[in-house]
């Protein structure tokens, strides 16, 4: 039995925060974060946008994709974040409420740092697979905290991608031909409860957290299913900033060519648990049949999920069904100062 | 301010936009009705608005009330809908209110719209923005 | 039925009354108006109040202030609709009398609003609105009248030097009012200066937050010629009501404020009389549009007229048609609840010839016009020299 992905969606919030603003209140070199890190502006959420929000636009763009799947026959609906908004109270069930997933579904949150969004996407597929559930729902999203003036301020981002599996043959856009998952205990990245901001191990996040994890989960399911980096169209990499995921690329042996179109990072910043989703997302968003794409998402902590696809006939049919992810991250921009900034994330505290 | 339980209570007309179509005279009322404003008929059938319309009439809230702090200027409009039904909505994600016209073209997103405070629920419905 | 008519006025100074509560103020305005209509009992208290609940957080009003006036033991009661209850609790007051189940009435409307800040106040007065499908998304009672406003623009070229002429007029009126809130002289500049509220409507098309309230005592005509001495007695000619939806969404026209139309239409035929008959008149000027809708609704212009008139003079003291002479809700202020009892005290002043610099000439018949909400409830109340 086939099973893979049969609609897929993305959503990037409008506004912008340009890394010169952010530089320039905490009295940093903005051209050597840029040349370093490879980071030109970030996007910002609203107010009023969160992980349950972003997840259901980008959800109900999934399903424009769907070619028609009613959203009571999905059987199962994850969503991987490392910010919902509630920490006892499922960000899902809100989602699956205003998809009309509910009530004859599995819902969970996620999380796992950064991979949370692919967790789902590993459930939602094997779920499927299993035979369980004709349909199942995937999703990566968060609204990244960094603290102020840490190097992490420089790249949290916001976003979602939500992927619906199946089993549909007619409906299968991009077949998923191997999955694998590399996971030790590795402390590089963590936040403690109550905590508002993350901390991180510094360079400690760097060899032995992201490039020993993505290197070891790639060259996993490269063994796995013998393929090569020269057989892949794509390959996306978690891309915490713009530097990293090209770093690891070139590692492991592929192109620039093959890396470029799922490298979003260096203008739409680190979404966290929707980083290598959006990757994804912005590749099916022009892949053509036939084609082979990798995907290794990392979380801190740490893991690596890795997946193979393989692009099929409809896939060209339903691209232009819903936003494109790279046509949101280029366009509509509304650019923020640093002070709406800080209001807008709740950086600045109000007398109570 | 709502509680949990009147905010649940409309959870599927804010969440997923139901109405109801009245089986006598087609008049759809958002949000559903027990008594159909067109013909007084109570025979109803569900239906799922579209996120497409146009804005009716709008203002630029700069006093906000109490809930809204910290947000003006708050743009409210009333939305038309394709199927014809009307719907009070902010309008978010206009670079610049003074851009805002009667007639313009919106969409629906779901958006966050209140919330109990820091500690308590957060309430959830749907925005306009510029289509 | 019998003919009804209006024997005492009471006003008091309105304001922020930081010294006085929802009882003193209410206790003032009703003894001055038992005072002014020389009787010291009465058969029954209504009680006009949007929200002393939100306000002060006081239900039971009715018999509390009854007990406040060392009146226990009489019937009273309190009506509500938002900012046309006021009105409302003399129109139950007038059907109560002229059918006969009582003679005498007190009449009452009161608002103790600053005891919450801004928000709270902006928060209870948008109670009004439909709770579920307007204030959950932030709207304010200026952004519901702005919005009619914006189409009232769009649709007959209403600019917002007509509203500020509103403004304008009005406080001119209110200069010549010893019980207004404000005292101010104000220019169409300075309203078109003034803070942005919810354009397109500003600070100064705005009425006020206000402390206040308003008594009248009514009776039989009969009862009311014994005590009227040589002052004219003023029957209650004709009384109006009607609703709307209160969410705008539900409402077909939004130039038009159909449940004044209608509350109108009714106290005409009631009082067989017509706009041209009206001499002088006390409008729902809540927000300066919303005094260029009414006198359309009335009928004293036509549609899309209301901004001209307003620009050219037509409402002013020696107008075509005066409206608002007290000030307004504008000058005046807006203690929700008392605002429609006010409006029939500044009436009757006229009627009486008693209102001093701001009199309208000749002022035989007279008309209030009271709403609810945005819109959502209307009451029209003509009184005339009998
Ligand atoms: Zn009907």
């Amino acid at each position: 039995m086939k099973v893979g992905i049969i609609g897929y969606g993305a959503f990037i919030p409008r506004r912008r925060i340009k890394l010169e603003e952010i530089a320039a209140v905490w009295g940093a070199d903005a051209t050597s974060y840029k040349r370093g890190l490879q980071l030109h502006e970030k996007s910002v959420p609203g107010k009023d946008e969160d992980t349950i929000t972003m997840s259901v636009e980008a959800a109900r763009r999934a399903f424009l994709r769907s070619g028609g799947v009613e959203p009571e026959r999905v059987g199962a609906l994850y969503i991987g974040s490392e910010s919902h908004p509630y920490a006892v109270k499922p960000s899902g069930t809100v989602v699956g409420e205003a998809l009309g997933i509910t009530p004859v579904a599995h819902v969970a949150d996620l999380e796992f740092a950064c991979k949370a969004g692919t967790e789902g996407m590993y459930l939602a597929h094997s779920l499927v697979k299993a035979g369980e559930v004709s349909y199942a729902m995937g999703i990566g999203a968060d609204t990244s905290q960094g603290a102020p003036g840490d190097a992490l301020e420089y790249s949290t981002a916001a976003g979602a991608a939500a992927f619906l599996f199946g089993a549909d043959e007619d409906r299968i856009l991009a077949e998923v031909v191997a999955t694998y998952s590399w996971t030790t205990d590795t402390p590089d990245f963590w936040r403690r409860v109550h905590m508002h901001y993350p901390r991180h191990g510094s360079r400690f996040t760097g060899e032995p957290a992201y490039f020993r994890h993505i290197t070891s989960s790639a060259k996993g399911i490269m063994e796995r299913t013998g393929f090569e980096p020269k057989d892949f169209a794509h390959a996306v990499f978690h891309q915490p900033n713009g530097k990293f995921p090209i770093r690891v690329g070139k590692r492991l042996g592929f192109t620039m060519e093959q890396l470029e179109t799922g490298w979003l990072s260096p203008w739409l910043g680190n979404t966290y648990s929707g980083a290598s989703p959006m990757g994804l997302t912005a590749v099916l968003d022009i892949a053509r049949p036939g084609q082979l794409i990798l995907l290794t998402s990392f979380g801190s902590g740490a893991g690596s999920d890795s997946f193979v696809f393989r692009i099929t006939d409809r896939l060209p049919e339903v691209q232009e069904l819903a936003p494109i992810t790279r046509v949101q991250l280029d366009n509509d921009k509304i650019y923020v100062s640093y002070g709406q900034y800080a209001s807008l994330r709740g950086k600045i505290r109000m007398g109570e | 301010m709502l509680s949990p339980a009147r905010a649940w209570r409309e959870y599927p007309q804010r969440y997923r936009l139901e109405a109801s179509r009245c089986t006598e005279c087609g008049k759809i009322s958002y949000p559903p009705r027990v008594v159909c404003p067109g013909c007084r008929g109570r025979q109803f059938e569900t239906v799922t608005l579209s996120r497409e319309g146009t804005v009716v009439t709008f203002t630029v809230v700069h006093v906000p009330p109490a809930g809204f702090e910290g947000q003006a200027p708050l743009i409210l409009a009333l939305v038309e809908l394709k199927e014809g039904a009307r719907t009070m909505v902010q309008l978010a994600d206009v670079p610049d209110p003074s851009q805002v016209r009667i007639g313009m073209p919106v969409r629906l997103e779901f958006r966050k719209i209140a919330e109990e405070g820091e500690a308590g629920t957060i309430f959830y419905g749907h925005k306009a923005v510029p289509a | 039925m019998r003919d009804v008519a209006i024997i005492g006025v009471g006003m008091i100074p309105w304001g922020e009354l930081w010294e006085d509560s929802l009882r003193t103020i209410w206790t003032r305005a009703a003894v001055a108006a038992l005072e002014d209509a020389g009787v010291d009992t009465v058969d029954l208290i209504t009680v006009g109040c949007m929200s002393s609940g939100l306000f002060v957080g006081q239900e039971h009003l009715a018999s509390m202030v009854a007990d406040q006036l060392g009146m226990p033991g009489v019937p009273a009661s309190r009506v509500e609709s938002a900012c046309a209850s006021g009105s409302l609790a003399l129109r139950h007051a007038f059907a109560e009398v002229a059918a006969g189940l009582v003679d005498i009435a007190l009449v009452t409307g009161v608002e103790k609003m600053t005891d919450v800040d801004g928000g709270a106040a902006t928060y209870t007065l948008g109670t009004a609105a439909d709770q579920e499908y307007e204030s959950f998304h932030g709207i304010t009672f200026p952004g519901l009248y702005a919005m009619m406003a914006r189409v009232h623009m769009a649709h007959y070229g209403t600019t917002s030097r007509q509203m500020a002429a509103v403004s304008m007029k009005n406080h001119a009126n209110g200069l010549l009012n010893p019980n207004a809130q404000y005292h101010l002289k104000v220019s169409i500049d300075d309203v078109l200066s003034s803070t942005p509220v919810a354009e397109p409507l500003h600070l100064l098309d705005c009425s006020p937050i206000t402390d206040g309230a308003a008594a009248l005592v009514i009776a039989p005509i009969d009862r009311a010629r014994d005590l009227a001495g040589r002052r004219p007695v003023v029957r209650i000619a004709g009384s109006g009501m009607a609703t709307d939806t209160i969410a705008l969404a539900d409402r077909e026209d939004l130039s038009r404020l159909r449940a004044v139309e209608l509350s109108a239409e009714r106290a005409y035929a009631m009082a067989g009389k017509k706009p041209s008959d009206i001499h002088v008149a006390e409008v729902h000027d809540c927000f300066t549009i919303a005094e260029i809708m009414t006198t359309e609704a009335l009928g004293f212009f036509g549609p899309g007229e209301g901004g001209p008139a307003a620009e050219k003079g037509w409402t002013a003291l020696d107008g075509r048609i005066p409206v608002n002479p007290s000030g307004g809700l504008k000058s005046k202020g807006h203690p929700v609840g008392a605002t429609g009892v006010a409006q029939v005290c500044e009436i009757v002043n006229q009627l009486r010839g008693e209102a001093g610099q701001r009199q309208v000439k000749d002022a035989r018949v007279g008309l209030t016009q009271n709403m609810g909400g945005s819109g959502g409830s209307s009451i029209v109340h003509i009184l005339e020299v009998v």
